[in-house]
């Protein structure tokens, strides 16, 4: 069942085309994230989804419900916003009860002093459904505390909560962790996570980071100047990029791109290095062979095919050595990934020999695309 | 000023005590502007405790000898010359409260200005969020309208003013000096600048709570305003309280609607000559709850001045 349904969604603010014919459905309990460098318009999208802004055109549906002209509240959506956006005159009980009150109560209701006195009953539901939320979140010790008395992550969670007692149809975040400092970042990463899985509900997730789209997301969707340019599971996407902008964008450290051609008979090269596969579609001229640093690894002098450098940088990032590698002669840079044991032996300054493994390397054509690469069919001697 | 201290000497940031005379001559004259601010208090107050006596002849220091002396008033009434003596300082005060009902005079100023800072901030409010957090067509021409009113001076628009008061017939009331003070172009500008600087993602949670939009002005701008609501308060508090100009123009006869600075007008004599000790007297009465709330809110004052990078 699809829960969101995006069609055809366009935006322009003044002459500025910041969303460009986006479509996206979205199913029933899924983790999409949105992701994207800044100014891509992935927040403008979750914007539009939320009903905060309104598309120029397109469709918005919620549910099968067509909701484009639906006030937010109305769209039974909780959003989780950067800057938690708790209401700083608050507790964060009362920050947790607004939406229910305003949801649940009457006017009356609502009225300080009279309206807890009249509607007891009421009232007393939405203590008991703010508690319980609190309960699953653990903040339930901070109910009493104002936002200013909280620390990065608990107000991330007493945000979290205000989104979760209403038991929205999907809940819409917009980069919700990129306040919290790098240790607090990854522990959310994956709590996020399990929360998703017990709540089945639908997320919908903005960020800017490659990192928390790969870690957390069923789809992610790449974004890039108001499009969206691949959808997949993380895995597909980093293993498959179908644009030299996504290959780029996702990946740290980034994919290691050399300029290449291709010849007649399909074969991808870059100086001495040649591709064993060809190209399908039998396109000649100018590529770009791109190689992810896992694809290459250190090697003996004079292995097959070997790629000879000077160590400019080395990254230590302890589970792994990054090394960044000057070749031809300094006209490029490689990133290469080693292990501490190969990493330790190899220092700066240092000629290094490492090698391709055979039949990572991708390669995108002069408009960026992707060009599908297959073995050849007459067996050729591979010379790279 | 003195070549104990280097030219470059940084005493500003160095701790402990270190003489630089560039700050002391900064403090002195900040000392000698504070002198010359504050001469007009001494001498209000000190009038205010001193015989006529004492003030005609400048003697008697800050607090007067506080010596009877005769009641000319109290006399001209026939009564015993031994009931007549009075405590300067006591007589100041009694007159003060005695001769004009100076006590209905403090509760006209507050009245009047409790519901101008209350309808100010009623209107003030919702323009103020319009013009920070709304987009709509023709925006910054109204805000550029807000800016162009602050630069007119209400002396210059005070005689159509009158002159439309007078046809509606609402002078020599209490709407006439509280309309015409309703809508505070300053008070807008005020919390339109500080509403910019309250996050839009603020607004868009309570709007995807289902707060509709004056109920986001209502509940959320306003307790988060209390800053600026609480400077501006002091600004209109102190320039309503302290006028004389505009109830001196639509309050011609009914003495009942004096402000407390109209009161003061009552010990201007015309045939008995200035009546100086209870005039004083009245005039510290009216400035003391001015001051005292300047004291108790000190902090938020100079908040506000800063906060609106004005005066």
């Amino acid at each position: 069942m699809t829960a969101i349904s995006l069609s055809a969604i366009e935006k322009n603010f003044g002459a500025t085309r910041v969303l460009d014919g986006i479509d996206l459905d979205v199913s029933d309990g899924e983790f999409l994230t949105l992701v994207g460098p800044s100014g891509c318009g992935k927040s403008t999208l979750l914007r539009i989804l939320a009903g905060l802004e309104a598309p120029s055109s397109g469709r918005v549906s919620i549910g099968g419900r067509e909701v484009t002209e639906v006030r937010p509240a109305d769209r039974n959506l909780a959003m989780v916003f950067q800057s938690y956006a708790l209401y700083p005159h608050l507790t964060v009980a009362q920050n947790m009860m607004t939406p229910l009150k305003l949801r649940d109560l009457t006017f009356a209701q609502r009225l300080p002093f009279l309206g807890p006195l009249a509607a007891r009953e009421a009232h007393g539901s939405i203590l008991e459904q703010v508690r319980d939320t609190a309960r699953i979140l653990k903040i339930d010790h901070l109910l009493d505390r104002k936002p200013g008395q909280l620390s990065g992550g608990q107000r991330q969670r007493a945000a979290l909560g205000r989104a979760m007692v209403r038991k929205p149809a999907a809940f819409l975040m917009d980069e919700p962790l990129s306040n919290l400092d790098a240790a607090l970042r990854i522990h959310m990463r994956s709590e996020l996570a399990e929360l998703h899985r017990s709540l089945k509900t639908t997320f919908v997730y903005v960020t800017h980071d490659q990192a928390e789209a790969l870690t957390m997301s069923d789809r992610m969707a790449v974004m890039m100047d108001g499009r969206i340019l691949q959808l997949g599971a993380p895995d597909e996407i980093y293993s498959n990029p179908q644009d030299i902008r996504v290959a780029e964008f996702i990946g740290a450290p980034k994919i290691n791109l050399l300029p290449g051609s291709l010849d007649k008979a399909g074969h991808a090269r870059c100086g001495d290095m040649e591709l064993a596969r060809v190209a399908e579609d039998g396109i000649v001229g100018c590529v770009t062979i791109g190689l992810r640093p896992e694809h290459l690894a250190v090697c003996d002098k004079g292995a097959p095919g070997s790629l000879t450098g000077r160590v400019v940088h080395k990254e230590n990032l302890g589970a792994d050595i990054y090394l960044h590698v000057s070749v031809l002669e300094g006209a490029h840079r490689l990133v290469v990934r080693v292990s501490p044991v190969e990493g330790s032996a190899i220092s700066l300054g240092q000629t290094c020999h490492f090698r391709r493994l055979h039949g990572q390397a991708m390669v995108f054509g002069k408009d960026g695309k992707r060009l599908g690469l297959a073995q050849p069919s007459t067996e050729v001697a591979e010379v790279a | 000023m003195s070549d104990t201290t280097l030219p470059h000497s940084p005493a500003v940031s160095m701790p402990g005590i270190r003489f630089s005379s560039a700050e002391t001559l900064k403090h002195a004259v900040l000392i000698l502007g504070s002198l010359i601010v504050l001469l007009p208090f001494y001498v209000m107050v000190s009038y205010s405790f001193k015989s006529p006596a004492e003030i005609m002849q400048n003697t008697g220091g800050f607090f007067g000898a506080q010596e009877l002396f005769r009641d000319d008033y109290c006399v001209k009434l026939g009564r015993d010359l031994a009931d007549c003596m009075v405590t300067p300082v006591i007589y100041n005060y009694t007159t003060a409260f005695g001769k004009a009902p100076l006590l209905r005079y403090l509760f006209n100023g507050i009245v009047v200005t409790v519901s101008i800072f209350v309808i100010q901030v009623l209107v003030a409010l919702p323009c103020a969020y319009a013009l920070a957090k709304l987009r709509f067509w023709g925006r910054e021409a109204v805000f550029g309208l807000v800016l162009f009113c602050l630069l007119i001076p209400v002396h210059a628009i005070a005689l159509p003013l009158y002159i439309m008061l007078a046809k509606l017939g609402l002078t020599n009331s209490y709407a006439a000096l509280v309309i015409p003070w309703t809508i505070s172009v300053f008070g807008i500008f005020l919390m339109r600048q500080f509403f910019m600087t309250v996050p839009d993602d603020l607004i868009d949670a309570a709007r995807m709570d289902g707060m509709s939009e004056f109920s986001i002005i209502w509940n959320v701008m306003l307790p988060t305003a209390i800053p600026a609501l609480m400077a501006f308060a002091i600004f209109s508090v102190v320039a309503h309280w302290n006028d004389y100009f505009w109830p001196r123009i639509v309050i011609t006869g009914d003495r009942s609607l004096f402000t407390p600075p109209l009161g003061l007008r009552e010990f201007k004599g015309d045939a008995d000559g200035d009546n100086f000790g209870p005039m004083m007297a009245t005039a510290t009465i009216i400035v003391a709850p001015l001051i005292v709330a300047f004291l108790i809110a000190q902090r938020r004052f100079i908040e506000g001045i800063t906060l609106s990078g004005m005066k």
